[in-house]
């Protein structure tokens, strides 16, 4: 059986340097969804010296645009996207408090970078594993942005959320460990 | 000349968007258990495991397996001697697409490609029409997410590439795609025809169900031999390193100009998502 290490958020620096790539997390606490439109929007206030809609230190950022809740539910399937769409607007919010995200696919070199010098982690979530990661969602609120539908920031209370640390803040990246200790010539 | 009436395409369309969304065929729930028995990596494993029992969820609570329920991809075949009675073929399907989505909680994933305002309906729908001999109507979906289409492409090459040009081309374009496409991935390939027939005949492999192999034994072997290949390149579940980076290689082959040599690639991720029905 796979051994997870559970963590809660907010994240301090001490929590992050602890963890390694290779690492399956069970994160619990508030995390903040948002994707490539609700990302300019912030990075847009940023370079404008304005007022996130959110204290964003310390926090995780989630790419995911669930489908639509059925009724009596909490949210609809949740399952993260492709996370090289944020890599233009990452440096500058870990650079500004950020200190986790999560999502599927490899990073660019300057966030990798900017986790090393900020402190921060990136972590993959079972992409198309959205029925069931949604299980571990308990409550969702909107925080900014409600035009974006979809692709609001909204903050969700997870519970045992399960992800695996692919990028830490010695610079190791899980996808390029993991592909040279299984592939074969051939 | 047999007659159908619009209306009962319509209904057809609304069940296949919202099963093929809820409810992995057989062939991949298959292919998945098969994946998480021979996978060496525990992460691997893991992912696998997890994919299983998402499929499980999704199937008995009727819920998307995937928030990305796709772009409501169509491939129709409509017997010569058929007519469509009480509305336009094309509209019929449409009103499928958007009370399927609609209904059945499936994500809105359309927009303008500019602006990115979403067109709220999932609409439009891509489809392929094929006019065949006969009175039978099938029609297939295979929703399609962004992540793995975004992952594909079309080479348009030099026939001296030739067979091992080809392998190379495909293995090394997997390779490049890494963790982005949600592996173990299927990877439809249509080589010959032209600019946009290959990348036609490569989405249409992979209706195909996994595992099975083109009748042509010399195109198997090829499929055979590239899937090997790519699983050899160490990628894995989600890319997190494993012996399972394709579920299958599904190759359509067809003849081409004499100046080319057209391959179209088109990625599908672990969701192999598709649906028939016969009217």
């Amino acid at each position: 059986m796979t051994e997870f290490k559970r963590i809660q958020t907010p994240l301090t620096d001490g929590a992050v340097l602890t963890l390694r790539a290779g690492d399956n997390l069970l994160i619990s606490g508030s995390i903040y969804t948002g994707r490539d439109a609700a990302h300019k929007r912030l990075v847009d206030l940023i370079t404008a010296g304005a007022e996130l809609p959110f204290d964003i230190n310390g926090q995780i950022i989630y790419y995911v645009g669930p489908s639509p809740a059925r009724p009596g539910r909490v949210i609809g399937s949740a399952g993260p996207t492709t996370s090289g769409r944020m890599d233009a607007y990452s440096p500058l919010l870990l650079k500004h408090g950020l200190k986790g995200m999560i999502g599927k696919g490899s990073r660019s070199q300057q966030v990798r970078d900017a986790m090393v010098e900020h402190k921060g982690v990136y972590m993959a979530a079972t992409g198309g594993a959205a029925a069931l990661l949604t299980r571990s969602i308990k409550s969702m609120e909107l925080v900014a942005y409600e035009d974006l539908g979809p692709e609001a920031i909204r903050v969700l209370r997870v519970e045992d959320f399960p992800v695996v640390v692919v990028n830490d803040v010695l610079g190791n990246d899980l996808y390029e460990t993991g592909m040279k200790q299984y592939q074969r010539q051939s | 000349m047999r007659q159908i009436n619009s209306r009962k395409i319509t209904e057809a369309v609304v069940k296949l968007c919202q099963d093929a969304n809820f409810d992995l065929a057989h062939d991949v729930t298959q292919a998945y258990q098969a994946a998480m028995d021979s996978e060496e990596s525990p992460t691997g494993k893991e992912v696998m495991r997890q994919i299983i029992e998402n499929a499980e969820i999704a199937h008995s609570e009727r819920v998307p397996s995937c928030q990305d329920t796709g772009v409501a991809v169509f491939f129709v075949e409509i017997g010569q001697d058929v007519q469509v009675t009480g509305g336009s073929l094309r509209t019929a399907i449409e009103d499928g697409v958007r009370q399927g989505y609609l209904e059945g909680y499936l994500r809105k994933s359309m927009c303008d490609p500019f602006t990115r305002k979403n067109t709220t309906t999932n609409l439009p729908a891509v489809i392929h029409f094929d006019i065949i001999p006969g009175e039978n109507f099938r029609i297939a979906i295979a929703p399609k997410g962004g992540g793995s289409e975004n992952m594909s492409t079309v080479c348009m090459m030099k026939p001296s590439d030739g067979r091992d040009g080809v392998i190379r081309q495909i293995v090394d374009w997997v390779k490049k795609s890494g963790s982005n496409p949600c592996p173990p991935i299927v990877v439809g390939v249509g080589i010959g025809g032209n600019f946009e027939t290959c990348a036609i005949l490569a989405k249409k492999s992979l209706l195909r169900p996994i595992g099975q192999r083109h009748a042509d034994p010399e195109i198997a072997h090829l499929e055979i031999e590239i899937l090997s290949k790519i699983n050899d390149l160490g990628i894995g579940p989600m890319g997190l390193g494993g012996r399972n980076t394709a579920l299958d290689v599904h190759i359509e082959y067809m003849p081409c100009h004499i100046a080319s040599l057209p391959i179209g690639i088109n990625i599908q991720c672990h969701a192999c998502r598709h649906k028939e029905t016969v009217l």
